[in-house]
Order: C-alpha cells, then structure tokens, then sequence
C-alpha cells in the first residue's frame, strides 16, 4: 500500500532562549485531514513549536517539512540557525494558514480587504476572484454582512472568525491555530470553536495549541501534551482522556477543568 | 491707521510669497528625501550605518538652524577648495545655500518622525503580514508604510509649518522673502508693528491652510478610527 506524504511533518525541533531550552525535541507528523490539538501549560513550548512550523519563531535543529518539501535550513557563524532560502519560507507560509490568539487584523483595512490582500498581493491571483472567493468565506463564517467593517468595529469573536476567514482565503495545506479562543470572553469561544469544528469536518488538517479540552477531546483526531519542552503524552483523544496515561496529563487535564 | 500703506504693505509682501513657498517646498522636499536615507541606515541592523545615521540627526537636530544657514552661505564661500570645486556655480546663490541649508536641517527632525512612525506599527499586524508570506519591499509598501505613514501625519504637519517659519531665516542670507520685504519696509518708513503684523497674518494664513490640508488628509485615511458604518 502506498503511503501517501504526510501533509506537515516536524522532526526534533529545538529551540532555546538565551540559556532557557523551551523545546527540547519535538516531533510530529501530520497526515491529511488531521486535527492535532496540542496540549500543555503555560511554559511548556507550545505556541512557540507550532511558530517554529512557519518560521515565526526559527528552530535551533530540527527539520519542518510541509506537503513534501523540506524547509532548508543553514547555520549562521555564531552557530545558530537561519533559514536558507528567504523565498521557500515566503511561499511555504503562503500554504501555511495561522490564526493568532489576538487574531492580528490589519486595522486600516475593512473585513473584505484583510480577506483579499494576501491572495492578491503575494498569490497574486486575481482580485475579483479573491473578492467573491473572500464573499462566499465570510458566508461561511457567519459574517456576511460585515465585510465593509473595521477590524475596530468588531466582537472579539467578529474579529476571530474574521481572522479564520482571512487564513482560509490563501487556500492553505495545513492551518495553524496558536490559542485561538484565549483572548475571548467565554462567550464568544463557542462561536469561534464552532467554525473551528465544521473546519474539521469538511477535513481540513489542522494544527490547534489550545486550552479548550473540549475541542481537544471531541474534535481532534491526535492529541500532543507537552511539558518543559518535551512531548509527554500523545496519541488519540480516547486514549489520553480515558485515564490510562501520564499522571502528568491527568494532573493537567484536572486543573484545566476546574 | 494708514490703510493706503497697509494694502500697499500687503501687496509687497505677497509679492514675496512664492520665495518663500519654493524655498520652503524644496526644503522640505529634499529634506524627506534624505530623511528617508538616514532613517533607512538607522533601521538597516547594520551598525556604522546606524551610528551615522544617529550622528546625523545629533547634529542637525542640536544646532541652530541659523548657525548651519550661515556655515552653508557665509562659512562655504570663504574656502578656496569650495569656491575652485565644481559645486561653486551652485552654492554661490544664496537661494541654492538656503535650500540645502534648510533641507538638511528638516531631514534630521523628519527623519526622527519616520523613526517614530516605523516604531508604533503594531508587532502583530507585522507578524500576520509575514505569516501570510509577505516580506521585504512588499511587506513595506503594503503594511509597514500604511500604518506608518498614519501615525506620521500629525508630526509631519507640524514640521512642515515650523519649516514655513523657518524660511524666515534666509532673509538674513539677501534673499527677498517675506520677512526681509517687511524689515526692509520698517526701515525705509520706521512705521515699527504694521509690517510686522501684516507678514505675520500671512504667515498665519500659509500655516492655516497647511494644517487645514493634513486634517483633511488625516480624516480621509481614517475611517477605521471612527464609529462604526450605518
């Protein structure tokens, strides 16, 4: 049986501040249509792995590849490392769509112009095509009449949707969700989840750090726990919620609940 | 009051207007254009360009206008190697020297205003734009120099009617602008405040219309910082 390329692979990525090593080896593979919630307490690297997938945040070692090609990496003179090839990057976070906790609009833009700048500008595809395109995603995320608004004028949970809709506009592989409903009032995450899980249904792969147990519980297809920069539990939902695992998770997962 | 010498007062000194309108444009033109260099080496990561870029400003922005006014003019044309170089054709009219003189002094003040600009685009709108592959020149011309360029607007305004009176300088150069017609007319008839009065409410006038201009400007590239639509 052939096997199909994964669509997002990492391999014992590392990453230190200064003299703190926030990552200290992580890896995963992400097949298509894979949710991956990733788990973890403050501290523990999460949002800082899932940065080093699009090189916001560039790893000390550790290889990222995304549907297939390999990010290149090279050592600078004081040993640390740098992307190779600044136009690989470029074109692999345009495949790559992140969705940040403080949804990261740009203010001076209406709803629809967030949605269109990336397709047009660095897809450059054409404009009237990415309008509708951005038209029917706003639909879809349930903001349809707000598209001539400002970032301003909008809900926290408006904004996010928002902000999903603008990721899905540059038709990525993979999409990155780095805490997206922890900047919301309790409110509005269910409003944000629920766009996050018909995304998950239509079998989207999907890389989700978050604090929602729920959504990890219910709608991710793998689940990664890391702690002090290590992956200390991982596997399916069932498996790591059932109660047979690490007394670490089971800890974690206690103190979330509470 | 003499309202025959007022108007014919006035007449003179807005004769005198378009000196003072060109020096000041081409100042000010020339003065964005290399505040756009300096402030390019002060943001490269590249230290001896920051360190010059950060003289320059020191410099220009810690003397009198009018010391450098008169080092250009007076201080240039007494050194042989000045007056032997190829530059001497254009240095030697005081309007040139004026020009230079002020745009070298405007770049340094405007070049601490993009700084300011570039500083206060949020890290975030940054990161999105890199998230979604932009970089580089795109990034600026689509990102960075919008946002940017609206948090400069107020203190460009600002510079650009402190450089209207500045102009007033280069009448202690020969030039004809303004403020030298209204001295000149004190003089020849002693009537002391008229002059004086007159140029200033032109002035006032030049400036009204100036900040008038970038208000409009601001508003129109505001609308996300106003109440919401319908």
């Amino acid at each position: 049986m052939p096997t199909e390329t994964p669509a997002l692979t990492a391999q014992n990525v590392c990453k230190r501040f200064g003299q703190l090593e926030v990552l200290r080896g992580i890896s995963l593979t992400a097949r298509d249509g894979d949710v991956i919630s990733i788990l973890g307490s403050s501290g523990s690297g999460k949002s800082t792995f899932l940065r080093c997938i699009n090189l916001l945040e560039t790893p000390d070692s550790g290889v990222v590849t995304v549907a297939g090609e390999t990010i290149k990496m090279r050592q600078r003179r004081d040993g640390s490392a740098e992307p190779a090839d600044r136009r690989q990057v470029d074109r692999i976070r345009s495949e790559l769509g992140m969705v940040f906790q403080s949804f990261n609009l740009w203010s001076h833009l209406t709803v629809l112009e967030n949605l269109i700048e990336a397709p047009v500008h660095v897809q450059k595809r054409p404009r009237k095509e990415c309008l509708e395109e951005a038209k029917a995603l706003l639909a879809r995320v349930g903001m349809s009449e707000r598209g001539n608004y400002y970032p301003a004028h909008l809900s926290g949970g408006q904004q996010q949707r928002a902000a999903i809709a603008r990721a899905l506009a540059m038709r990525p592989k993979v999409m990155l969700f780095d805490e997206p409903t922890s900047a919301l009032d309790p409110e509005l995450v269910g409003e944000v989840l629920r766009v996050m899980r018909s995304l998950a249904e239509e079998g989207r792969t999907m890389l989700v750090v978050t604090h929602e147990m729920n959504f990890a519980r219910d709608v991710s297809s793998h689940v990664m726990f890391l702690h002090k920069g290590v992956v200390e539990a991982e596997g399916r939902p069932d498996e790591l919620f059932s109660g047979e695992t690490s007394e670490r998770f089971r800890q974690f997962i206690s103190k979330e609940r509470d | 009051m003499d309202l025959d010498f007022a108007w014919r007062t006035f007449v003179r000194l807005v004769d005198a207007l378009p000196l003072t309108l060109s020096i000041w444009f081409l100042s000010v033109a020339l003065g964005g254009l290399v505040a756009a260099g300096v402030t390019w080496m002060r943001v490269s990561g590249v230290k001896p360009l920051e360190w010059i870029a950060r003289g320059y400003v020191l410099i220009f922005r810690g003397t009198p206008l009018l010391i450098q006014l008169f080092i250009v003019y007076y201080g240039l044309a007494s050194l042989p190697v000045v007056r032997a170089s190829i530059f001497w054709p254009f240095l030697r009219e005081s309007f040139n020297c004026a020009v230079l003189s002020l745009g070298l002094c405007t770049a340094a003040y405007q070049a601490e205003i993009f700084r300011g600009a570039l500083l206060a685009v949020p890290a975030r709108d940054v990161e999105a734009a890199r998230a979604c592959g932009m970089s580089g020149l795109l990034m600026f011309r689509r990102i960075v120099f919008p946002i940017a360029m609206r948090h400069a607007l107020p203190p460009y305004s600002t510079e650009l009617i402190s450089m209207v009176k500045a102009t007033a300088l280069v009448s202690l150069i020969t030039l004809w602008d303004v403020m030298s017609v209204a001295m000149k007319i004190r003089n020849d008839t002693l009537v002391t405040y008229l002059p004086l009065i007159i140029a200033g409410a032109i002035y006032f006038v030049v400036n009204y219309i100036i900040g008038a201009a970038f208000l409009a400007i601001e508003r129109h590239v505001t609308p996300h910082l106003r109440a919401r639509p319908g």
